[in-house]
């Protein structure tokens, strides 16, 4: 789908916010590391991965961000960077520029700021920053369920059907596990809650998935509070 | 007119021009003794014996041999076990003591590069706590993921420009009871796979000269903060990552290459789990097919999670459609451990793996339905309640 870069996308959105939003960008510490200006070359696009695919440009988005284009800084904030592959193909800019490192800053600014585009585009990932959040690994054995990976064929379901089997005759002894990708310490996981309290990511999910905030709340408030800890996340 | 031929040389014959003076950033080992020096925080030295290596602009890197202290990779063990017991293997076999920690989380990296709720200090605390892990031990960080490995690169550089995110993360590991303490050396396992490879030449017991591959570089390893990435001059002048290539020509594997050897994999972070259509037509039509057209191999062989992830299931889709696929994927520590004698679904778990990998394991000269027969009489015994696990033991039989 062709991106619309027109000016009056949104209109009804106030210039002084996404003027704020441009700022807060540029007030990131890793900012001036990230843009050094643009030569218009085009080598990020050519080895951009997503450009092939989507109407995307990384080439497009660090020359808005140079020129301070805040009107079209707003549209690719909202309408383009979660197209991004986070490659970092891009970082061969002969400028020295990281157009993905720069995205990544804009969609920190997305999702601190619970920007509907954001709550969109991370519609269906609640249950992986659910399982990162509250176990320590990501994905783990137990997500690989057929209805997940349709387009992964029928292995998937042999696996599923095998899965505390398969998971035993593993050698090492760290992943005998089901629900995470290998054995986490008690000690650890909770060090892991106090890490989210204590660097304010529980109010960044907050301001994108309320009901996901809710939930992981409750499960690391109760562990927290077992150890001792009289912490809450609100 | 001038012959194109005479200014434009073959990619066989181009030479890197190797300058460390040209490297983007400063030397990251200056700086982080010289902060020790100032107390911001503790170094761990690499452990001796080590192996000197050199990274894109000629710089010198210490790979650990011994004493290491494994970070996992989520998708790895979730979903490619036999990538890390491959790692272990190797590892058991040439007699080295490592540590396989329980005391460790995810870097947390791909769901940070997929969906950003997450930021700076978050990362580089959960960076900073698992260093932390390891030094406490005494043994020396190996990073199984790429992403782990680049990500942990970049929180290394922000860390060093950053007072205040320095001063942030040792009031956060301080409230946890521990210290700041940044590795010497930030080191990928397939870096120290590279560094063993004629060790593990030495103990190889299966022929694998009949084997072609294609290999993927992983973006995070070679991409993200480059100037630490492992280039050797002997291999493609010095104009790519020398890690795998190196390692599959130290066994014997014939290494065939293709022209899209740049792109990424498709995988997308966010794309491989909730945009999946992406990272399959990527996936297929920019790297298989193209590997299969141009080179025609029996493996594409690579050194990351996502890549192997990725490679491999798009290519069941693709084939229902009649594409131009069927390669299997495995990373270099699964081809330098089956060179090695391991097990094929013991200790390399290729049942996890999807794209039929038989007529691999057949050229190299195993025997697939006793192989899987003997995995299975396993499976069996834990299923009686002979065994609880399958164990090392039982491997190293």
């Amino acid at each position: 789908m062709a991106l619309d870069l027109s000016q009056n996308r949104y209109a009804e959105v106030p210039y002084e916010e996404k003027e704020r939003l441009f700022n807060e960008v540029k007030r990131d510490m890793r900012f001036d590391e990230y843009l050094y200006g643009c030569y218009e070359c085009g080598i990020c696009v050519a080895a951009c991965p997503s450009a092939r695919f989507y109407d995307f440009s990384p080439r497009k988005i660090a020359q808005a961000v140079a020129r301070e284009d805040v009107e079209l800084f707003y549209i690719f904030l909202n309408d383009s960077i979660w197209d991004c592959s986070q490659c970092f193909s891009c970082d061969r800019c002969p400028r020295q520029n990281s157009p993905g490192g720069l995205i990544t800053v804009m969609r920190e600014v997305a999702v601190k700021n619970g920007l509907a585009s954001a709550q969109q585009a991370l519609e269906g990932y609640g249950r992986i920053v659910y399982k990162i959040m509250s176990t320590g690994t990501q994905v783990s054995p137990d997500m690989l369920q057929p209805s997940a990976f349709p387009d992964w064929g029928p292995h998937v379901k042999e696996i599923s059907d095998n899965l505390d089997l398969w998971r035993k005759a593993l050698p090492p002894e760290t992943l005998h596990t089901t629900e995470t990708g290998w054995q986490v310490s008690d000690k650890t996981i909770i060090e892991l809650y106090l890490i989210w309290h204590h660097t304010g990511v529980m109010d960044m999910i907050k301001e994108v998935d309320e009901g996901l905030f809710m939930i992981l709340a409750d499960v690391m408030e109760e562990r927290l509070e077992e150890e001792g800890y009289d912490v809450t996340f609100d | 007119m001038i012959p194109v031929e005479t200014l434009v040389k073959p990619a066989s014959e181009r030479q890197f021009n190797v300058n460390p003076a040209d490297a983007p950033t400063e030397d990251y080992h200056d700086i982080i003794f010289q902060l020790e020096k100032e107390g911001e925080w503790e170094v761990q030295r690499v452990p001796e014996p080590y192996i000197e290596v050199e990274t894109k602009f000629g710089r010198k890197k210490k790979i650990p041999i011994n004493t290491t202290w494994h970070h996992k990779s989520c998708g790895q063990c979730g979903h490619i076990p036999g990538y890390s017991t491959s790692i272990f293997w190797i590892n058991r076999k040439l007699g080295l003591d490592y540590l396989d920690p329980t005391d460790q989380t995810s870097c947390t990296a791909w769901n940070y590069y997929a969906s950003a709720t997450s930021n700076v200090a978050a990362q580089a605390a959960v960076a900073m706590r698992n260093f932390a892990a390891a030094a406490e031990t005494g043994y020396f960080p190996i990073i199984h993921c790429g992403t782990s490995f680049g990500h942990y690169k970049e929180v290394r550089q922000e860390l060093i420009h950053s007072p205040e995110l320095r001063r942030q993360v040792r009031d956060i590991l301080a409230k946890l009871g521990k210290k700041l303490v940044m590795p010497e050396e930030i080191v990928h396992y397939s870096e120290w796979v590279h560094a063993m490879r004629h060790r593990i030449a030495e103990l190889q017991v299966r022929d694998m000269s009949m084997v072609a591959a294609t290999v993927h570089p992983a973006c995070h390893y070679h991409k993200l903060v480059r100037e630490d990435a492992i280039y050797d001059p002997e291999i493609y002048g010095a104009q790519r990552t020398a890690v795998i290539t190196a390692t599959l020509k130290a066994i014997g594997v014939e290494v065939r290459d293709y022209s899209t050897w740049y792109d990424c994999c498709g995988f997308g972070f966010r794309h491989i789990l909730v945009s999946r259509d992406f990272s399959r037509s990527f996936a297929t039509q920019r790297k298989i097919e193209v590997m299969k057209e141009e080179a025609d191999p029996d493996v594409v062989v690579t050194h990351d999670t996502g890549c192997v992830t990725t490679l491999d299931q798009s290519q069941f889709a693709a084939k229902a459609h009649g594409r131009n696929v069927g390669v299997p994927v495995m990373s270099d520590s699964q081809m330098a451990a089956l060179a090695m004698g391991a097990h094929p679904y013991k200790v390399l778990q290729l049942h996890w793996h999807n794209t039929d990998n038989k007529p691999l394991l057949e050229k190299i000269g195993i025997d697939v339905e006793k192989a899987w027969k003997e995995f299975e009489d396993e499976v069996e015994k834990i299923k009686r309640g002979e065994k609880q696990y399958l164990t090392w033991e039982d491997v190293d039989a």
